[in-house]
């Protein structure tokens, strides 16, 4: 009962929050296309699961996962944890917070991975590129490039180097890469910065950055928390990049092979 | 309806599958690393059973009405052929959506109260309120203003990495004579912007236009919308720090 009453108010929390949405297609649906929607019926009732879906999920994230690795966060990045068994804390290393670093990578990972909207585009890339493009080989390769742009962002705030270091050198590396990689990918793999930061990852990320900024002695949260969403929005960049160059990379030797293979054929057929 | 079902099962176990890597982590930092027992274990299988059951509703009304509803709007508007109402569209998309995003509203509010304990503006409720509408707006504009860019590009075909590499000298050259209190603020605001629901539309936007357009290519032309929402508030919230500074 009181599960049901919690679903409703954050149903009606999606609901709010889509409403200019809805009304801004609506007002240019009618007013300046002037056409009635194509499958209407259908349409509406995708929109209702979208909302169903949305709030249920929301619920569930609320319920099960944001408090648990919320405190996990905590746990792992507690002074208590870190430098269990030392008698004399004389000075922070970087190699004491070697779980923090695993924790982030691991939970940048598979957090990315159950992420709906990179869902979305992934769907909506294997669709368009005529299954050329794998939507579960994109969304494994984005979920790589999440959790070693958070666990390069935690060494970050331990080890305390200013932010703009890390992502101007990350921004050489997409100019590089961009010259070299194949042309299709180069707006999918942009796009896929901005897509892997959002309902799931944020929150657990935002936790473990504060947790970290809040412990570690000389670090201010309000300075250091902040930026760990900036390197889960770099990163992917990256590494759908390389996923594709190391695609075209295997097909072109498979090609080379196969060549190879008939010109034996075709040379074995002369000699005879 | 018996194979409608079968359908909705076999979304349901792709969705088991999609948070199988959450349960694994936080299982094995719990038991292995912590060493610690699961607590309210009960709360916590309901809540997965809802997350599970979430994502497959979402995926399902994903492809019956949000990915299709992008595409036909896309699609009468490149028939209508009138650019300057596909713009007007674009800049109230983007502009709509992300002023009323709560992931914006939440980190607007945490800046304000940053800065006004640093100094920068007075420590009043109503400057904090300003300061923090400021933000929300500024972000709001850059992401209208980016889904313009972005669509303008669709329309005439301009190749992306240029727009988006000198977008990337801009951030650079900004975050040199930007106010260091902003930096961190202004990166993390690229990311947040970008929500479950518009991320699908703008996307199914793009590659409609770009498939109703001759001579466009859908892979090369229709992406990038999210990549230029993501780039125009970093540069936009550090002029906004330099402004009121």
């Amino acid at each position: 009962m009181e599960l049901l009453f919690e679903f409703l108010t954050t149903l009606k929390n999606t609901v709010v929050d889509v409403l200019p949405i809805l009304s801004i297609i609506l007002g240019f649906q009618l007013l300046v296309i002037r056409k009635p929607i194509p499958h209407i019926k259908q349409v509406g009732f995708g929109f209702i699961y979208v909302l169903i879906g949305l709030a249920l999920f929301l619920l569930g994230l609320e319920k099960a996962l944001f408090p648990l690795g919320k405190m996990m966060a905590e746990q792992l990045t507690a002074p208590e944890f870190i430098h269990a068994g030392q008698e004399v804390l004389t000075a922070i290393h970087w190699s004491d917070y070697t779980w923090v670093y695993i924790f982030a990578a691991a939970i940048g990972f598979s957090t990315t991975i159950a992420e709906p909207s990179l869902i979305a585009v992934a769907i909506k890339a294997e669709e368009v590129s005529g299954g050329a493009i794998n939507a579960n080989s994109l969304r494994i390769s984005v979920a790589i490039g999440v959790a070693v742009g958070i666990a390069l962002g935690s060494y970050r705030i331990v080890v305390g180097h200013p932010i703009h270091y890390y992502i101007i050198a990350g921004y050489v590396v997409v100019v590089i890469q961009t010259f070299f990689c194949p042309k299709l990918i180069v707006p999918l793999a942009y796009d896929s910065g901005g897509v892997t930061t959002s309902t799931v990852t944020v929150p657990l990320v935002a936790a473990l950055g504060l947790g970290l900024a809040s412990t570690i002695p000389g670090r201010s949260p309000l300075i250091d928390g902040f930026g760990l969403i900036a390197f889960a929005s770099l990163f992917p960049i990256i590494a759908v990049m390389a996923y594709a160059q190391l695609t075209e990379a295997k097909a072109r030797r498979a090609e080379k092979k196969s060549e190879k293979r008939i010109q034996d054929k075709e040379n074995k057929r002369n000699s005879k | 309806m018996n194979n409608q079902f079968f359908v909705f099962l076999k979304a349901l176990l792709g969705s088991c599958k999609d948070l199988l890597p959450i349960i694994v982590v936080i299982s094995f930092f719990q038991f292995a690393v912590l060493q610690q027992p699961m607590p309210n274990i009960g709360d916590i299988l309901v809540g997965l059973a809802l997350v599970v059951l979430g994502l497959t509703f979402f995926i399902y009304g994903l492809e019956m009405g949000l990915f299709p509803i992008g595409e036909s709007m896309a699609q009468a508007f490149a028939k209508k052929g009138s650019i300057s109402w596909l713009l007007t569209f674009a800049f109230c998309l983007g502009f709509g959506t992300t002023v009323a995003e709560p992931a914006l509203i939440a980190v607007a509010k945490e800046a304000a109260i940053v800065a006004a304990s640093g100094g920068i503006i007075t420590d009043t409720i109503e400057s904090q309120l300003s300061y923090a509408n400021g933000l929300r707006f500024t972000v709001a504009f850059a992401v209208g203003f980016a889904i313009v860019v972005g669509v303008l590009r669709i329309l005439r075909g301009w190749p992306i990495q240029y727009l988006i590499l000198g977008g990337y000298v801009v951030v650079v050259l900004m975050t040199m004579i930007a106010p260091s209190w902003i930096i961190g603020i202004a990166y993390d605001s690229g990311g947040v912007t970008t929500s479950t629901i518009t991320v699908p539309l703008v996307t199914a936007l793009g590659v409609g236009l770009a498939s109703a357009i001759k001579g466009r290519n859908p892979m090369i032309d229709g992406f990038g919308l999210i990549a230029f929402a993501s780039l125009t508030p970093m540069i936009f919230v550090m002029i906004y720090g330099m402004v009121i500074s």
